[in-house]
Parts: structure tokens; C-alpha cells; sequence
């Protein structure tokens, strides 16, 4: 890591955006450090694609301030603009060029950065190179439009949801090549509303919802500090009406319990003394039990703690 | 860059951001915008249907339709063999013998136009229908032939000289209004639908992400548009003149000019037709209610001065009529540059108006 003297990559305070009557984004500050992957989490319409163009220069906020780089957008523009990588949500290249001519056209408004074969080779692209845009898998897109945005050799990555939309494999590929990037001294500014996403790529990460920031730190230290480490979920199945949730609660090593259509999900700090408990609880409860699962705490689970509400809900 | 395709780490980047190398003419971003959008326009087959093959089709079909036939030679007949051959002297008439019924059912049902039979004393009785002008013509033609077979000689000597140059057919006056139509076709569409379709698509968004010098995309359209333009007015031009010869009188410099004046001035105006609009449906209807007044009432397949007086002052203002008016005026009568400065005064000032007001009101998203 840096040293700690050096100063954000990124800080953005106070910023504000509303359109029409929806505020997007509602008093936001944030710090990014130098040649961390800084994760932009939260539901979709939760302010994190303003967030992120208005830090691109793409739109201009009501309120607040974005330093990028030590410059500011208001005068140093230009040069902002040579000095970073932009992968925007769902932009559709030009289908009738090939690879190469996209990235030929791309690394030509750049004064530096690997040419366009080598970008290709970058993003494993090369059986590719001459086919046509259009011709392309949605995970070659994708990889296609990282390619675009590292052709100018940035300090400064912008990810827009870089893996929306594709199939598992395709977003592993896709994570395996941020991740060789992030290795390089890049600076990355993520957004996703994929949690295991933000648990791979990121050293730290803000959750965002409705235009404001709920939270931020590693992601360790998020599950850490707002739930116990493990997550032990049940279905009641028929009986559910008969379940006593508060007796649940009292049972050691439980921290908290939601119960939700009769599949109940426990936050629980230790697994080996609470799930004994817990069946020797539904038995003297007299409820049948279906679907007994465990999992480590995640991301998804702390978006769940702090807002009641799944991540995908909308 | 190095050499190999390992990334500098975290304390090389600092200092590696190095002057940028000079670019060769090929990776200048001008060059590349255009090169781009023009195999964009290449690998686009039905625009280069609608550029190339319909005006050669539409000039083709209209100009076989409308071609100038060689003067009609008329059927008549006559019942004796005397009258006959005096009606063959005129090449015009072409003369059968036919006996009495099967002349006359001939005359009836249109086979011929007049059936010349001989009367009382030596005089001749034409019979044909006079309100048919084939009749009434052949009842001319008949007459003289009998009459100087008979030895009368005209009073005034006369001859013909026949007129059948190129310049004044219909197909001399469609091949510049075809041009004309092309030029504003394929400038607005082309302008129009890629703007468009590239908003739609976020990819004006993402160009404005990189330091693309704004100027150089607008640029970049004009340059790709002037390489297409040869294209067009060569491929109508050469048909033209290869098939039909229509000929092409006035300067090729001021021809050039007039084109390329009009294809700036039409792009413009889809631009501005561009400026705003974010699907393709709102994009055409715009483009379809601002061109398809210019096809009907700027001259392309009939003259303009068809429409009233009081409405032609309008007609005159508009770009396309400017652009038709000055290439039938180059083309057919050979006007040069000076004359034709008041078509492009006018197309000049639509260029200006269009392309500022296109300036205020673009977004690129």
C-alpha cells in the first residue's frame, strides 16, 4: 500500500443531484485511496451510477465537490480526461467495426497506453480481433469495453456494473482481469449490486441506498461490526403460524432473528452451540423442520441487516 | 510501454506517465473518427442500397418511360391501286389496299386512321373521325400526298431541320433533380440516423468519457460525408451521361461546388433534426415531415413553376429547390458560378442557420 501521507485519488463531499422530483443522490462524501478497488454497493436506483458519472464529469451535480486526482473537473478537464479509464453501464459499441478498429478509433484520442493489439491481448480478446462487434458474447463485450477504457493507460478506473447481466463463467473471467489490473497500481472505482463481486474486488467498500451512504469498510469489517459471523436460515414450511420467534432469540449465541413467510433467517455468532439449541427449541415447539442451511455472513446479509430489505428487491 | 506485457506497479505509475509520442497520420484521431464512420456506412447495406441503386433505378425505369419516341407513322388505307401508290410517296403514311367492306371494318375498329376512296369526277373522299387528332393528322398528310402526286407545287419553299439533342428530354431534366433528391437523402438520413442511434445506444456518451476533441467528431462526419459524395454524384452522373447522355454544359468546378454546398447544407439540417431526439421512430418522423414537402414541391420529377404564384417565393427559399435549380442550370444550360449565386445564397444561409441552431441545441445523451 502507499504511504498514508499521499493524498485520496478520489474525494467527493457533499454531493447532491436531483432530477425532477427524485433525489438521486442526497448529501453524498466519499474518499477513495490510491491504488485501492473501492466498491460503490446498493440496490439499483440507489444513486450509484450518478454517484459515479458525476465523479466522470458526465453530469453536473446540484451540490458538492469531486477532487479527482488533486484536479478538479471545473479546470482541469483535459487533462482529467486523458488520465482516466471509463467503463459506463451498458453502452453498445459500434457493431459493424471489429475489435481492432474500436479500439484503434479508442486509442487514438489518447497521447499514451498499449496499442490496440495489445490492449486485445490484455482482455484475452485475440481470437477476436477481427471479428465484429456485433458478432460478440455479452462476456466479450464486457471484456471489450474494459479493453476501451484501459487503452489510455488510466490512473484512474471507473467499472460501472462491469459484470451485470453475464453468465458465471463470463464473470469470473471478467473478475480474474480486474484483478490483474488492481495488481498494477490502478486506482478502481467499482459499482455492483453483486455482493460477492464487491467481497472479491474490493479492499474497502460504501453501501448506498437511497442516495445516501449506510455504511463503509472492508468487507470483513462490515460483516464484523453489523452481524454475527454466521447465518442459519430454516423453513417452518406449514407450521410456520405457530413458531415462537421471541423464544428463538433467547437462545445463546443467536444475535438476532427475521422471519419472513415462514423461512427464518438467524444471525448467530456460534454456530456449534446455537444450531443444537435451535433444534432442541423446534422440537419442544413441536415444528417439523424443512431446508436447515448455514452460510458465513456476507455482504448480502449486512445490506439485509441495515435496511431490512434484499439487495435485488428493488 | 515496456516491452513486455507486465503493468508497472503502484510506484512506477507516479513517474511513469511519460510526454506522449507523436502519432503518425493514421493514429491521428481525425483520421480515425473518420475512417470509422465511413466502413460504418459501407458495412451498412440497405443505406447503400438507398444511396447507389435506387436513384440508377428510379432514372432507369423514369427514363425508359419517358423516352422520346421516333415521329408515328400512320396507317390509312385506299380502295384502288392508283390512289395507293400516290398516297406511299409520304413516308409519314403507311398505305394499304383493302377492299371496300374489310377497309371499312378496318376503319371502324381503329386499325386505321383514314380510308381514302375515289368519288364522283375524279375527286377523292377522305373518311376518318375527326375528333380522333390521328385522324385529322392522316386527313393533312393524305391530302398533300394527292395533291403534289397530282402536280401542284407550293407557292413558298420549305424544308425541316429536326430537333433531337440531348439537354431537352424528360430524362435531362430528372437526372439533376434525382441528384438533387440523393444529396438531400443521403446527408440527412446519414447525419441523422448515426447521431441518433449512437445516443440510443450511449456511445455519444461514452465518446464525450474520452479526450475526444469534440470538433473532430463533427469533423469527422463532414470528411466521411465529402468521400461518400463523390461516390453518389459520380455513380448518377456517370449513369446519366453513359446511358442516356445527358450532358453536363456548365463547369465541373462549379457542379463540384454546388454539390458539395448542398450535401454541407442538408447535413446541417440533420443535425439539427438530430440534436435532440433519443429513439429512431422520433428521429425519422422529424426527418420525413421536413423532406417530404422538398420531394413534391422542389421540381425533382416535374417542374416547380407547376405550383402557383403566390406560393412559389416559398418554394424558391427552400434548400432543395436551390440545389435542384443551380445542377439543372449548370448541367443543361451551362450557367457558371456567378449565376448561379442567388441558389447558393440561399443554400448557404440554411447551412448557417441550421448548423448554429444545431450547435445550441445538441446533447449527447
Amino acid at each position: 500500500m502507499s504511504p498514508v501521507v499521499s493524498q485520496p485519488a478520489l474525494r467527493v463531499t457533499g454531493l447532491r443531484k436531483a432530477y425532477q422530483d427524485v433525489v438521486a443522490v442526497n448529501g453524498l462524501d466519499l474518499e477513495v485511496r490510491p491504488g485501492e478497488c473501492f466498491g460503490l454497493l446498493g440496490p439499483n436506483g440507489a444513486g450509484k451510477t450518478t454517484t459515479v458519472e458525476i465523479c466522470e464529469g458526465l453530469t453536473a451535480p446540484d451540490a458538492g465537490d469531486v477532487e479527482l486526482l488533486g484536479m478538479h473537473w471545473s479546470s482541469d478537464a483535459d487533462q482529467l480526461r486523458q488520465r482516466l479509464g471509463i467503463q459506463l453501464q451498458d453502452t453498445q459499441l459500434s457493431e459493424k467495426l471489429t475489435v481492432f478498429e474500436t479500439l484503434r478509433l479508442f486509442r487514438s484520442f489518447f497521447g499514451q497506453g498499449p496499442d490496440a493489439s495489445e490492449s486485445i491481448r490484455l482482455v484475452q480478446l485475440e481470437e477476436k480481433k477481427n471479428s465484429r462487434v456485433g458478432n460478440l458474447s455479452g462476456g466479450q463485450k464486457q471484456r471489450l469495453a474494459l479493453a476501451c477504457a484501459l487503452v489510455g493507460d488510466p490512473d484512474f478506473l471507473f467499472l460501472d456494473e462491469p459484470t451485470t447481466g453475464l453468465d458465471p463463467q463470463a464473470r469470473r473471467q471478467l473478475w480474474d482481469l480486474i484483478e490483474q489490473f488492481k495488481s498494477s497500481g490502478r486506482t478502481i472505482l467499482l459499482t455492483t449490486h453483486y455482493m460477492d463481486e464487491a467481497e472479491r474486488l474490493c479492499e474497502r467498500v460504501a453501501i448506498m441506498d437511497n442516495g445516501r451512504q449506510i455504511a463503509l469498510g472492508s468487507p470483513r469489517e462490515l460483516i464484523a461490526s453489523t452481524c454475527a459471523e454466521h447465518m442459519v436460515a430454516f423453513s417452518a414450511g406449514a407450521k410456520a403460524s405457530a413458531l415462537d420467534i421471541p423464544a428463538l432469540r433467547k437462545i445463546e449465541g443467536v444475535r438476532d432473528v427475521r422471519s419472513e413467510n415462514g423461512n427464518v433467517e438467524m444471525q448467530v455468532t456460534e454456530l456449534h452451540l446455537a444450531v443444537p439449541a435451535l433444534l432442541a427449541e423446534l422440537t419442544r415447539q413441536n415444528i417439523p423442520l424443512t431446508e436447515l442451511s448455514t452460510h458465513s455472513a456476507t455482504l448480502e446479509d449486512v445490506f439485509v441487516s441495515l435496511t431490512g430489505r434484499h439487495l435485488r428487491d428493488q | 510501454m515496456s516491452e513486455t506485457t507486465a503493468i508497472p506497479d503502484v510506484q512506477a505509475r507516479a513517474t511513469e506517465r511519460k510526454a506522449p509520442r507523436g502519432k503518425t497520420f493514421a493514429e491521428h484521431p481525425l483520421v480515425q473518427l473518420t475512417i470509422v464512420r465511413f466502413l460504418e456506412t459501407l458495412r451498412e447495406p440497405e443505406a447503400l442500397f438507398w444511396i447507389f441503386a435506387f436513384p440508377i433505378l428510379l432514372a432507369g425505369g423514369l427514363g425508359i418511360a419517358f423516352r422520346n419516341r421516333p415521329a408515328e407513322v400512320l396507317k390509312i388505307a385506299a380502295i384502288t391501286p392508283q390512289l395507293t401508290q400516290s398516297l406511299e410517296q409520304e413516308k409519314l403514311l403507311s398505305v394499304e389496299l383493302l377492299d371496300m367492306p374489310s377497309a371499312e371494318e378496318a376503319l371502324r375498329t381503329g386499325k386505321i386512321a383514314l380510308l381514302a376512296v375515289p368519288g364522283v369526277n375524279g375527286a377523292i373522299v377522305y373518311r376518318y373521325d375527326d375528333t380522333n387528332p390521328e385522324g385529322r393528322n392522316a386527313r393533312m398528310l393524305a391530302d398533300r400526298a394527292v395533291q403534289q402526286a397530282a402536280g401542284r407545287v407550293d407557292p413558298v419553299r420549305s424544308s425541316d431541320v429536326v430537333m433531337r439533342e440531348p439537354g431537352s428530354r424528360y430524362i435531362d431534366f430528372l437526372i439533376p433533380g434525382l441528384l438533387g433528391m440523393n444529396l438531400m437523402g443521403s446527408a440527412i438520413w446519414g447525419m441523422g440516423f448515426t447521431v441518433v442511434d449512437m445516443r440510443r445506444k450511449k456511445l455519444l456518451k461514452r465518446l464525450i468519457a474520452t479526450p475526444m476533441p469534440k470538433q473532430y467528431f463533427l469533423l469527422s462526419y463532414v470528411l466521411s460525408r465529402i468521400l461518400m459524395l463523390v461516390a453518389e454524384v459520380g455513380i448518377v452522373l456517370g449513369f446519366g451521361a453513359w446511358i442516356f447522355h445527358v450532358p453536363v454544359r456548365g463547369s465541373l468546378l462549379s457542379l463540384a461546388l454546388v454539390c458539395l454546398l448542398g450535401s454541407l447544407t442538408f447535413s446541417a439540417m440533420g443535425l439539427l433534426l438530430a440534436s435532440r431526439a433519443k429513439t429512431i421512430e422520433a428521429a425519422s418522423g422529424l426527418m420525413n415531415a421536413v423532406m417530404l414537402p422538398m420531394w413534391i414541391a422542389s421540381g425533382v420529377f416535374f417542374s416547380a413553376q407547376r405550383f402557383p404564384d403566390v406560393v412559389q417565393p416559398i418554394i424558391k427559399a427552400l434548400p432543395l429547390t436551390a440545389a435542384i435549380d443551380a445542377l439543372r442550370a449548370n448541367m443543361l444550360q451551362g450557367a457558371n458560378f456567378v449565376q448561379l449565386a442567388p441558389q447558393m445564397a440561399v443554400l448557404s444561409a440554411w447551412l448557417l442557420i441550421c448548423f448554429v441552431l444545431a450547435l445550441k441545441l445538441f446533447r449527447w445523451r
